[in-house]
């Protein structure tokens, strides 16, 4: 087994414990390449099958393509996908001219809450790594939130030897997280491999392209030539400049993230 | 990319303050291995804060570590070396977050164990020593951190060296090499300090090129213990991970502890370009069987010459994290491997503390970051391994209400296990020694028992029918005459457990619980074995000696085999 043999098993393995554990569960799917990596994953680990839904919490500011992308992707790999959008916030006017964390509380946090709530799940599959910034470097594979989608990471549970946590008090949900342990290389090493598709924006057109995707407004483009995985990879292999960079709401204070993802951020 | 290369966990553990995420911030940013962004933000950081810049900041990325300067949980991050991968598991050094440091060590194949020059050893110190041996982490450098501290002292260094050497030895972890640093100047981390001549050895960065990686599992015995079994189209598959071994198309499995056996139909795959006829382990694989048993998640596939332990009863080396104290007699949940079971301590036999390796015998509980040596007992029986033989099966967690709160390695089979082998179905049961081996023992000059390994067979198990100085037909009957109950063995599995008084004349042997074959050949037979056995209950026990004479043959299914001496008399045999 080589390297990236070794993540796929261990993603796998994560995705069947929490098939198995969470009657009802549910992966986020932000369009991403780490996402749709995932996606890939659940459907090795089920034979081709996915027996869960996929959600996508829409907040309306999304690139164009990456919406066009999602829905021709949902009819290929034949899955069932939820798609939710804070309403209320946005008929409120909610934007990032409110405030950026302001905006990503509202529109992803509070969105990815009431899709929660409205579907009382008890697991979701998010694709978090360890390497994108401080506080995902902290955290557990089965991460537990309370009713509010609160994390309180000061007081996290052991979890040792793939021993996860399963035993929680009702209304709370655990946040599954199969590829934790890859890095931002390991992802398009594997994208190479499997020739996994990814929407387009990831590949450069008159010399920009986006590292890491996000809504349009926040979401920053990096100058590159790359057109192909494989130029993507040589590309990272001199940079210097970290993955999120691009990406305005982790700027905006030194621990905007961790506030973010106390109150149950991604 | 360079996809073949080697990864590395190593976790750095040591009491609170001595440096453990000081020596990983200088080796990240010693050897680049940091984006841009990540230095600028500890500098802004510590220039809001007011503080000088703290490589420990590129770890503790919490408001609240970094406000109060310690570790709260562990983080992992990942760095390369021209020789390979590291994933380098930083750990609290804080009492209170001991569960965290577990879970960061637990992943771990490796370890450093930092020590303060200045300090010297400390409670935790020795505790997180002691979690190292128990979570099989054999491989561990000490470094003695803050040399700047004590003049870059050779001779303090040496009194550490020797007193940690003293504590580790007496738990079985042997140091590979003790190595003087001061992180915050960066001496001896990526290159050999000048401050230090009379330092032989190598600096850290080069160190941890020499740690040698375990060797593969794929040679052990086979188990595969069954985490889903999948029925979203016409294939039946059996999902897991294989823990250790290698599993081919074809291969005779057997499913314990339910006892069945089968063959390997297919090994399933979805992508074309996954299609193999070979599995072993570390893959998540799925596979069809020839014959469609009930599975269920738990049972433990492997190959049928190599079973693992089966018993509801073992003795173990614990940690105890939970908030309450662990307590004799309260049911907890196990989780060893897939499997779940309920289970109480039977005993606890020794608490231990870790930090002076003080014994406290029979004690009737374990506190919070005690280490204990119990006897579990789980309400049915499960599969494992000695820890020492495997790692994967012979580690397992326990439970309290919704949490985690207690590690545990299995050290052995607990004296108060079962001792007979028995058939059984509901209340019926048959207790059998007809799979114990008779030798005559040269060197002794005399006929040697060997009983077989104890265990209860239920309806449907395959059952032992060949042993080495014993061996049955695939279909017979055994016959209790005491408690006139006959135990029906067909395809050498326990079909049926019945009443005598229902049984009539049938043209395949029959034995008694010993093994003697029962001298009935024809249907009077069977009808004069019948009176005589009703003649027998009403007399006394001194007539059965005669009855037994008239109709056991206990040497037909049998033979005596020499051996030379008793020593190597422990029998194996496959269930």
């Amino acid at each position: 087994m080589d390297h990236l043999d070794r993540l796929e098993a261990q993603s796998i393995f994560i995705l069947r414990e929490a098939y198995k554990k969470f009657g009802k569960l549910g992966m986020l799917w932000s369009i991403g390449k780490d996402s749709t990596v995932m996606l890939w994953l659940a459907k090795k680990a089920f034979f081709g099958h996915c027996p869960f839904p996929f959600i996508h919490v829409d907040t309306t500011h999304k690139i164009p393509e990456m919406i066009a992308f999602r829905d021709r992707m949902a009819k290929e790999y034949n899955i069932e996908l939820i798609v939710h959008k804070n309403q209320e916030a946005l008929d409120a006017g909610m934007g990032p001219d409110k405030g950026r964390l302001v905006c990503c509380k509202a529109l992803k946090t509070d969105g990815l809450q009431q899709v929660v709530t409205k579907y009382e799940f008890e697991g979701l599959i998010l694709g978090i790594r360890r390497d994108e910034e401080g506080s995902r470097s902290k955290e557990r594979v089965f991460s537990e939130r309370n009713k509010d989608s609160e994390w309180d990471y000061t007081n996290q549970a052991p979890e040792l030897w793939d021993q996860f946590k399963t035993d929680f008090p009702k209304g709370n949900h655990i946040r599954v997280h199969p590829i934790l342990h890859w890095n931002e290389m390991d992802i398009w090493a594997y994208i190479e491999r499997e020739k996994i598709e990814l929407v387009d924006l990831y590949f450069a057109k008159n010399g920009k392209r986006y590292r890491s995707l996000g809504c349009a407004p926040c979401t920053g483009q990096i100058d590159s030539n790359a057109v192909t995985v494989a130029q993507i990879i040589e590309e990272l292999k001199n940079t210097k400049v970290g993955e999120r960079a691009g990406r305005a709401q982790d700027q905006e204070d030194s621990y905007a993230m961790q506030k973010l993802r106390k109150d149950g951020y991604m | 990319m360079d996809i073949a290369r080697e990864v590395l966990n190593i976790v750095v553990v040591g009491h609170v303050d001595h440096g453990k995420s000081t020596v990983i911030g200088r080796l990240l940013y010693d050897t680049k291995s940091l984006p841009e962004g990540a230095i600028d933000r500890v500098k802004k950081i510590a220039k809001e804060k007011g503080k000088p810049f703290e490589y420990a900041y590129l770890l503790d990325a919490f408001e609240e570590e970094q406000k109060q300067g310690i570790t709260i949980d562990t983080t992992q991050l990942q760095f390369r070396t021209d020789k390979r991968d590291y994933v380098i598991i930083d750990a609290p050094g804080h009492k209170e977050f001991l569960k965290n440091m577990i879970s960061g060590a637990a992943s771990a194949e490796a370890a450093l164990l930092i020590i303060d020059a200045n300090e010297g050893i400390q409670e935790q110190s020795k505790r997180h020593g002691y979690i190292l041996s128990l979570l099989g982490i054999q491989k561990a450098y000490v470094l003695v951190n803050k040399m700047d501290l004590i003049q870059y002292s050779e001779e303090k260094f040496n009194n550490i060296k020797q007193e940690m050497n003293e504590f580790l030895h007496s738990l079985h972890v042997y140091p590979l090499k003790y190595i003087p640093v001061s992180a915050f100047h960066g001496e001896n981390i990526t290159a050999l300090s000048d401050k230090m001549p009379w330092y032989k050895g190598e600096p850290v960065l080069e160190a941890i090129d020499l740690f040698e990686k375990d060797k593969g599992l794929e040679g052990k015995p086979l188990r595969f213990p069954i985490q889903d079994v999948y029925k979203f189209d016409n294939r039946r598959i059996i999902a897991g991970r294989i823990e250790a071994g290698t599993l081919k198309t074809g291969d005779e499995i057997l499913i314990s502890p339910s006892n069945k056996v089968t063959k390997v139909k297919s090994i399933e795959y979805w992508v074309e370009k996954d299609k193999t006829e070979s599995i072993s382990a570390g893959m998540s694989v799925g596979i069809t069987v020839e014959d469609e048993f009930f599975n269920q998640r738990g049972e433990f596939i492997s190959h049928t010459y190599d079973a693992p332990i089966t018993a509801d009863t073992f003795k173990a080396s614990l940690f105890w994290m939970g908030k309450n104290d662990l307590v004799k007699n309260k049911e907890y949940k196990l989780k060893l491997a897939t499997q779940e079971v309920e289970c109480e301590i039977y005993a606890i036999n020794k608490v231990i503390d870790a930090t002076t390796l003080e014994n406290l015998e029979n004690a009737s509980q374990a506190k919070t970051n005690d280490v204990a040596e119990v006897t579990i007992k789980t309400k049915r029986e499960i599969c494992f391994d000695e820890f020492k033989n495997n790692q994967n099966t012979g580690r397992f967690v326990i439970v309290d209400g919704y949490d985690v709160c207690g590690g545990g390695i299995v050290t052995g089979l607990a004296q108060e296990r079962q001792s007979v082998s028995k058939f059984s179905k509901q209340d019926d049961e048959i207790v059998v020694k007809c799979f114990d081996e008779y030798y005559y023992v040269l060197s002794e000059g005399g006929i040697k028992k060997v009983e077989g390994v104890p265990h209860s067979f239920n309806i449907g198990d395959v059952i032992p029918s060949t042993g080495v100085t014993y061996e049955y037909p695939a279909d017979f009957n055994v016959v209790d005459i005491k408690k006139r109950l006959v135990a029906k063995i067909r395809k050498s599995k326990l079909q049926d457990i019945t009443s005598f008084d229902e049984c009539s004349y049938e043209s395949i042997p029959s034995i008694d619980p010993q093994g003697a074959f029962i001298k009935i050949h024809s249907a009077e037979d069977f009808t004069k074995f019948a009176i005589d056995l009703a003649k027998l209950q009403q007399s006394e026990n001194s007539k059965i000696a005669a009855f037994a004479n008239e109709w056991f043959d206990f040497m037909k299914f049998r033979q005596i085999r020499y051996l030379n001496e008793t020593k190597s008399l422990e029998i194996e045999y496959q269930i």
